[in-house]
């Protein structure tokens, strides 16, 4: 059997590679891949748990995240094409109305 | 080495080449396939903690769905190859250091932490697992369960007003 530590190690280590990717990347639609890949690792943290305790409402948990990143998804891609259209960039640079 | 060990850091490998790969590839439609990579290697550590059912729908829905609506977008829009930006000169100067440092305080806390051992008791697993889970859902969770469905709605409104022509 794998020791659940092995799975928190890899959890960690795709969140940490996901906020990596968050603050380097410039492409709209690359961040918020690296958003997902976080979403990703914070499920395996929560089967792993679940499996550690012998229970099932980490796996329940996991339903609910993928549900929400399904409609996160949808909303999020409509305003990048928004974006897209506005700016004719998809250079998270270029959205800098807010910026002082 | 137990089998399941050699899976594991087989799975583990394929998954952190896919986000390195993501964070790496200039390109968005890389970045996209190296997710996939990365959620297929998920799907095969979820089945191997014994969760069929988050497996397959991680494979459904994440795989499936959401990326296939990422690569769609990607080619909506003709997304083309990342261009370059300076880094701010604070940013290159503190933020290296500042991360190694962030780094090295996880790796020590992580290797401090006391090896939890993998469960003996065991969920249960195969199909059964996957009645519990229903059960769970359908019972104890039937409110959060319905409120999803909510959201669901309000997603579709959302991503349709966003979308529309403007008149």
């Amino acid at each position: 059997m794998v020791p659940t530590s092995y799975y928190l190690v890899l959890s960690a280590i795709l969140f940490g590679l996901g906020v990596v990717g968050f603050v380097f990347k410039r492409n709209v639609i690359t961040i918020f891949m690296a958003i997902e890949l976080m979403l990703n690792a914070v499920n395996l943290a929560f089967v792993a748990f679940s499996q550690s305790f012998g229970k099932l409402d980490g796996q329940v948990f996991v339903l609910f995240v993928i549900v929400v990143a399904a409609a996160e998804a949808a909303v999020g891609l409509g305003i990048i094409i928004l974006i897209a259209r506005q700016r004719q960039s998809l250079n998270v640079e270029r959205v800098d109305l807010l910026k002082l | 080495m137990s089998p399941q060990l050699i899976i594991f850091f087989l799975l583990a490998a394929l998954a952190v080449a896919g986000a390195l790969s993501l964070i790496l590839a200039r390109h968005p439609i890389r970045s996209a396939l190296s997710l996939i990579v990365v959620m297929v290697a998920l799907a095969g550590l979820y089945l191997l903690l014994g969760a069929e059912f988050v497996a397959a729908v991680q494979i459904i829905v994440y795989a499936g769905a959401i990326m296939v609506l990422f690569i769609f977008v990607i080619m909506l829009l003709n997304a083309g190859e990342e261009e370059r930006t300076n880094l701010s000169r604070i940013a290159t100067m503190a933020g290296l250091p500042l991360a190694v440092a962030l780094g090295g305080f996880i790796a020590a806390a992580i290797a401090r932490a006391p090896l939890l051992p993998p469960s003996s008791a065991a969920a249960p697993f195969g199909a059964a697992s996957t009645k519990s889970l229903a059960t769970l859902l359908f019972r104890d969770f039937v409110f959060p369960f319905e409120l999803t469905s909510f959201l669901i709605l309000v997603a579709i409104l959302g991503a349709l007003v966003l979308a529309q022509r403007e008149s």
